[in-house]
Order: structure tokens, then sequence, then C-alpha cells
């Protein structure tokens, strides 16, 4: 088999990944089970924000909840309602309960955690408590 | 804790020439339903609004393409990534008999539902054949 490198040279994991692809082509019962939802993480000096894929996710069907400094994702992937006696050309999406654990740089407030949809894609905003800012410490003259 | 690195996201990106602005094309993840009456497909394009996808039917082929909005938060550095943005792409090859003008679509909560009704008149005949 030819991986043709140069096509690619900016990603030098493309060629590992085309591999891979191959090799699940290859052996069709094993199935991959990459954590989801996949997230990002914003940092800045206000605020962290958090961002996850969630296609197909009803935002009723997402909790989130914060406890100390540990917020946690979690909910339901629903399969979608197919009628009776259809048959499945191809199933790539994937089904069923998640959850998911971030740390924080800091102890949330609660008061201070914002969440919003838009186009199944959650983000979650954390303000910065107060007395976790810096502060700038004067200097003195002797 | 599950925040360790341990899986890439299971987005790949499409392969396709490079993009000339420099943004990655993603391909959709994608459930494929036949039933009695056509085809449903469902992709999974977060961040893409509705007004945003562009579907073609073209020779059997069939074109889905997603613009997504980034998502850039404020006065925000991204610190952590494990999936990427990027507009999506996807074409398949159709069988002919499906009616372009009753193709149907519908975006709700990043995933686009297409329905494909057959068109009447691929309904199958029955051709008899008659001993000599």
């Amino acid at each position: 088999m030819l991986y043709p490198t140069y096509t690619r040279r900016s990603d030098p994991f493309a060629v590992m990944r085309s591999m891979l692809r191959d090799f699940e082509r290859t052996s069709p019962g094993r199935a991959t089970q990459p954590v989801f939802p996949a997230v990002n993480v914003w940092q800045g000096d206000e605020a962290v924000a958090i961002t996850a894929e969630l296609p197909g996710v009803d935002p009723a069907d997402i909790d989130i909840s914060v406890k100390e400094n540990v917020l946690t994702l979690s909910g339901e992937r629903k399969a979608p309602g197919v009628p009776e006696g259809a048959r499945w050309h191809r199933n790539e999406r994937g089904f069923g309960k998640f959850a998911r654990s971030v740390r924080l740089p800091f102890v949330a407030a609660e008061d201070k955690v914002e969440a919003r949809m838009t186009n199944g894609v959650l983000r979650i905003v954390i303000g910065r408590p107060e007395e976790d800012k810096p502060r700038k410490i004067e200097i003195k003259a002797a | 804790m599950t925040n360790d690195v341990t899986h890439t996201a299971d987005k790949t990106p499409a392969e396709t020439p490079e993009t000339t602005t420099g943004r990655r094309i993603y391909r959709p993840l994608t459930d494929i339903v036949e039933t009695t009456d056509g085809v449903t497909l469902m992709l999974e394009m977060p961040g893409v609004a509705a007004e945003d996808v562009d579907i073609t039917l073209e020779k059997r082929v069939l074109t889905i393409r997603g613009k997504v909005h980034a998502t850039q938060p404020e006065k925000l550095q991204l610190a952590y990534a494990e999936y990427g943005e990027g507009d999506f792409e996807r074409a398949f090859t159709m069988s002919d008999d499906f009616d372009p003008d009753k193709i149907g679509a519908q975006v709700s909560n990043g995933v686009l539902t297409l329905t494909l009704p057959r068109a009447a008149e691929a309904q199958p005949k029955k051709i008899t054949v008659t001993a000599s």
C-alpha cells in the first residue's frame, strides 16, 4: 500500500491516521470507541471556556454540574427513530450515555457558569472568581 | 478523571485537495437508512447552521457542504484542543432513481437529515414472461 506523504506535509500524523483507517476497514468487527464528546478548553484572564461538539444531542438531555474545581458533562445521545423494516446502509455515528469531567484551574462559583448550545456545539463559560484573580502588589519605598 | 488525552476524536479530515484558505475540511459522520419510501441520510455537522448547508445532486453525485461558524469565545485563548474546527464536505454516489426536486433537508442540533424519496416511475415494474 502506498501512503502519499507529500500531499499533507503539514500534518505528521496524517499517514498514521490513514494507516489506522485502512486497518479498520480490513477488520470491520472492531469498533473504535473514542472519548465522547471531544472538548476544547479556552483560557483567559477573566474566564475559562469549554466547548464541546454534541451533534444530535438535545440540550435538555445534557447535564452540566460543577463541584469545586471539577466540571462534569454528561448526557445521552439517543439513536434516531427508524421505521420498522428499515435497512441500515451505514452506521458511523455513535449513541448512548456519555460523561466527561474537566478539571478547572480554580474553584468555580455556581452563579458564574453559563452554558449555551448552538447548532450542536456546547459552550460553557466559567467566570474566574475575584479572589482567584492575580493581585498587583505595590512596592513601598523604604 | 477522564480528561487524559488517551484517544483522538473520530472526526477525520476529508481526503480532498488542500483549501486555499488553509482551513481544514472534515468528513461528516453519516448514518444511512433505507426504508420502503426512500433513503434517509443523517450527517453530523456540529457548528453548521441551516442556512450554511449546501446540497447539490448532479449526475448521480450528491454533494453536501457545510460552513462552520468558528466558536472562539471573546478574549480567550485556546489552551487545549481535542477537536479541530473546519468546514464539512462529503459526496455520495446515488442510484439513478431519486427525484432531485423532492429531496428534503433539515438541520437540528448540528445534524443534517436528508430524505430522498424514490421517484414514482422507479417503482419496480414486473415483467411477465409468457410461455410460447
